[in-house]
């Protein structure tokens, strides 16, 4: 097996959190004795990736998603474990791991807010010292990518959002990294723009053999993206697999969706369970294990009077729900 | 050393262009500093109208001192404010930002935000070290015009080196720090007078804990050609600047610490 591209083996992280007491003298107290109260935001994770893999980071809000991406971006230094990140010690070589890594956040952005974006990028090549060739190349590419060069003379402040991401996306991909960290890179994003930043990620990583972590509350991200996903929750790994191995996991059940010809109907049938109804369309469920779709389906065309029907597996949100209250994540 | 000097001027540029973009702001920013500044000195003006002279120093000895002061701290000024700002970067987590890039956070920080408009107090205090030196008699040899240039970068190293304590401490707290200007802003005060005008406590504070004598008064008094009231010696006062470049070094050292803090607490 090759060497994987970046290892994360047992990594414990705890922090302590000052406890605040209420009122004035809690404030007071406060300041005479502090108590702590200590917080494993990381359980002995681990994980590989290899060389050009592209996975789904998911949990809850305070998972350790985040407390994550800071030890393997070299932020954080963890209490125990051991990571490499392309086989260097993020934490204890903080700038030659940072000149390998992208970083996008979407919630914040790592531009100058009052410069045209040109300028951002161009203090960004002397920040990660790319040579003016280099640079030049890299940064034409990317325009091209997600025309950008229409955007170069606009300050920072007054692009939209998914310009802005745009913009985000190719500042941490001027130096070329190895590696690239997305944190809910489409969030608030219109839907052409996810499309656009969502098609962007994934021809930089099948073309260019980036490795992708990509954290996300956005489903759609997920099944547009990845193949595999990492589900964290109290800050250990609760599933590290591919998106429908995950699903087949957490439920074997699939969707029954009817149009019905005359709305007057109720389906009845002891292998299905009814889940919602909406004028003629029916919603329903089924085990697969219990019968066989095909003879299901046949069943209930002979019985009713249908105009079309389909089957489909239950929604990914669904599935990461499940698995959260699995968990008792909530 | 050539790169991080290249990438400084970058962020100065940056710094530079995103303040022209307010204009109004930036002209009026620059004439508030120099008045502020010009009002400070005039009353400096106005005490020695009335009492003619403070203890055994004229006039034209504190210009020189408040002038000197002013320059140098006006140097730091321009070079600081990201450390002022360390308490706001790391609860926004923009500090995270300045890690995941491939620089020392310290030249971040120092590139951070140049304020253009701190040249109204390096041209004002500039100047009344100019006026000063018509009325001092001062005998500028080569070794007094190399220690004069040694106290204005040492000094500037020494307040740097205050900012970035205060910078340090907010990997700790995240506690407004009014406290520390005390030691800062009051201790740069303090040190524009001739530090044999103040109470011994005090002197010994600021020589021995906090140099800020080593690298005004001392090498001062050898630019004045002045004997030392508190009976120093004109090699110490030479040598007594290189104790604000340590001091500096000794921030820096304890800024690292701090960092360690900040990496292994995430607070």
């Amino acid at each position: 097996m090759p060497v994987p591209h970046i290892l994360v083996e047992n990594i414990v992280k705890t922090f302590r959190i000052a406890q605040r007491r209420s009122g004035l003298w809690g404030a007071f107290q406060g300041v005479l004795r502090r108590e702590y109260r200590t917080i494993k935001a990381l359980d002995r994770v681990s994980f590989e990736l290899a060389q050009g893999e592209l996975v789904g980071y998911i949990g809850p809000n305070g998972a350790g998603k985040s407390t994550t991406v800071k030890v393997l971006s070299g932020i954080l230094v963890p209490d125990s474990g051991r990571c490499e990140v392309d086989g260097r010690v993020p934490w204890r070589n903080r700038i030659a791991n940072a000149a390998n890594i992208g970083v996008v956040f979407g919630q914040r952005t790592q531009l100058w807010w009052d410069l045209p974006v040109i300028e951002s990028f161009d203090l960004l090549r002397d920040i990660y010292r790319i040579g003016s060739g280099e640079y030049e190349r890299a940064r034409d590419e990317l325009a091209a990518l997600m025309d950008l060069e229409p955007l170069y003379d606009i300050p920072v402040r007054q692009l939209s959002l998914g310009q802005r991401m745009r913009c985000d996306l190719a500042a941490a991909l001027l130096h070329a990294p190895s590696v690239l960290f997305l944190d809910e890179p489409t969030i608030g994003l219109d839907a052409v723009s996810k499309l656009a930043v969502r098609d962007f990620i994934k021809r930089l990583n099948r073309e260019r053999g980036v490795t992708v972590v990509l954290t996300t509350h956005d489903m759609d991200d997920i099944e547009a993206l990845c193949e595999r996903v990492m589900v964290i929750g109290h800050g250990s790994i609760l599933s590290d697999s591919t998106l429908d191995d995950l699903r087949a996991r957490v439920t074997r059940e699939r969707r029954l969706i009817i149009d019905l010809l005359d709305d007057g109907q109720a389906i009845e049938d002891p292998d299905v369970d009814f889940i919602s109804r909406s004028g003629n369309r029916v919603h329903l469920q089924f085990d697969p294990d219990r019968v066989q779709t095909a003879a299901l389906i046949s069943r209930i065309t002979a019985k009713y009077a249908i105009k079309d029907l389909y089957v489909e597996n239950p929604p990914i949100e669904e599935i990461i729900s499940r698995l959260y209250d699995e968990h008792e994540l909530r | 050393m050539a790169n991080p000097l290249a990438l400084y001027t970058h962020y100065v540029s940056i710094s530079l262009r995103s303040q022209m973009q307010y204009r109004v702001s930036f002209i009026l920013g620059t004439m508030g500093q120099l008045l502020g500044t010009a009002v400070e000195f005039i009353g400096i003006l106005a005490l020695f109208d009335r009492f003619g002279s403070l203890s055994q120093w004229s006039l034209a000895e504190v210009a020189f001192f408040y002038g000197l002061v002013n320059v140098a701290f006006a140097v730091t000024d321009m070079l600081s404010r990201g450390f002022d700002h360390v308490g706001d970067l790391v609860r926004t987590g923009e500090f995270d930002r300045m890690l995941l890039r491939p620089r020392s956070t310290v030249l971040q920080l120092i590139g951070q935000e140049f304020t253009l408009k701190r040249f109204g107090r390096f041209f004002q205090g500039g100047g009344v070290l100019l006026w000063s030196t018509l009325y001092l008699d001062i005998a500028w040899s080569p070794a007094v015009v190399a220690l004069t240039a040694v106290t204005v970068i040492c000094g500037a190293c020494f307040f740097l080196g205050l900012f970035i304590n205060i910078g340090t401490l907010s990997f700790w707290t995240t506690e407004t720090l009014e406290l520390m200007n005390v030691l800062t802003y009051g201790g740069i005060e303090a040190s524009k007078y001739p530090l044999a005008i103040y109470r011994t406590w005090f002197r010994r504070f600021f020589t021995m804990v906090i140099p800020m004598g080593c690298v005004t008064y001392f090498p001062i008094l050898a630019i004045l050609g002045r004997p030392d009231p508190l009976g120093t010696s004109l090699a110490f006062q030479y040598t007594a600047p290189f104790f604000g470049l340590l001091y500096f070094v000794l921030s820096l050292f304890i800024w690292r610490l701090g960092l360690r803090h900040y990496r292994s607490t995430g607070s």
